[in-house]
């Protein structure tokens, strides 16, 4: 028994230039609103942009986008659609409101439908909003896309940093390419940046902490004009290298 | 349609198989089709027939369907799938990615969404039959 989806991924992937998956080793660190702020800022800029929610059993990139009446176009697979300039994909269009409570199996097998179906056509950056962790996700988009590239997340928390310390460490024993670490939530002083030039990677750059952010939830023009999206927009060197 | 998709990697996966077992001439080509997914079987077909490319002119290709069997994994009864009792929208969710049926499927006896696709999830390549490149 073959899988045939397998054979056409790298079809599907091979007109985007880059692919950046946005991950952490824990949850709450602002992955979807970086991921969310980091595609709209590079639509604005004219680039060519999809975004991938592959947070498939908590995903929240629709709600930060506010993507509500809109559904993929079946062309021979399916064509994303493009809200706020950008190409969204979620798996949200298909599972609605409900909980969809998904195993390690069953969680490739929805990854490589979605991989097989989705025709992204031209991009020149294609960001994945990644679920926490170094479980089935970071696996298998490792397995699966080519160059894929790391941008990690931490706070200037000792427990958000030790979970990365573990990612950057496995993704460097896989040889897989990591933009650099972000630090997000940043209030008063930390060690991260030291922390993460002892791993010998990048430090991106520091996000303040913003209270007012999640006002800008469902905003994504005002989300655009917030001190956040200014903090991300600087980390864009790194990614336009 | 998303049939279309498939297809196509049917395609490439046979042409890539065979090249890599040495058949040079590929006569039949058995594909298994879940029942859950709800592929339109002529749509399905005709881009297979569209898609296929010289060397795969004189191929067969049989499709089965596979009944779709679930597992709860709390309480171990087994069930066939069956669209009945779903509305149109969720059917159609399912048809694109089996995998949602986690959020509309409970299993009938304890009610617990936590359940495994024994069989008959999406779509398969049963078996390619051919002749040897020496053949």
């Amino acid at each position: 028994m073959i899988d045939p989806r397998i054979s056409v991924i790298q079809d599907r992937i091979k007109s985007i230039e880059k692919i950046i998956a946005v991950s952490s080793g824990k949850g709450g660190v602002g992955k979807s609103l970086i991921a969310s702020t980091l595609s709209l800022i590079l639509a604005r800029k004219g680039y060519k942009v999809g975004l991938f929610d592959l947070d498939f059993t908590s995903p929240s990139t629709h709600l930060i986008l506010d993507v509500e009446e809109l559904e993929p176009v079946e062309d021979k697979g399916i064509i994303p659609p493009t809200i706020h300039g950008l190409k969204y994909m979620s798996i949200t269009y298909y599972s609605t409101g409900e909980a969809m409570p998904l195993r390690g199996n069953e969680f490739s097998n929805a990854l490589i439908e979605l991989l097989s179906i989705t025709r992204w056509g031209n991009l020149d950056f294609l960001i994945v909003d990644m679920p926490p962790g170094i479980g089935d996700a970071t696996l298998d988009i490792i397995r699966f896309i080519d160059g894929v590239k790391f941008l990690v997340v931490t706070t200037p928390s000792i427990l958000a940093f030790e979970t990365v310390r573990k990612l950057v460490k496995m993704l460097k024993e896989l040889g897989v390419s990591i933009l650099g670490v972000v630090e997000n939530m940043k209030t008063g002083t930390s060690s991260i940046r030291q922390e993460v030039s002892k791993l010998g990677i990048r430090f991106l750059g520091e996000i303040p902490y913003d209270p007012k952010i999640e006002e800008k939830i469902g905003n994504a023009y005002e989300l655009l004009e917030t001190n956040f999206a200014n903090s991300i927009e600087k980390i864009l060197v790194y990614l336009e290298d | 349609m998303h049939e279309w998709a498939l297809a196509e990697s049917v395609i490439k996966t046979v042409i890539e198989t065979a090249k890599k077992e040495g058949i040079g001439r590929i006569i039949e080509v058995k594909i298994k089709i879940g029942e859950m997914q709800q592929l339109e079987h002529e749509i399905f077909k005709i881009a297979l027939t569209q898609l296929k490319p010289v060397e795969l002119r004189d191929t067969e290709f049989k499709i089965e369907v596979d009944k779709t069997k679930l597992r709860c994994r709390v309480c171990g009864h087994e069930w066939f799938f069956k669209k009945e009792g779903f509305g149109e929208e969720i059917l159609e969710a399912i048809h694109f990615l089996p995998e949602v049926s986690h959020a509309y499927v409970k299993c009938p006896k304890c009610g617990s969404p936590d359940f495994e696709i024994v069989s008959g999830r999406g779509i398969w390549i049963d078996s390619i039959r051919g002749l040897g490149e020496n053949d």
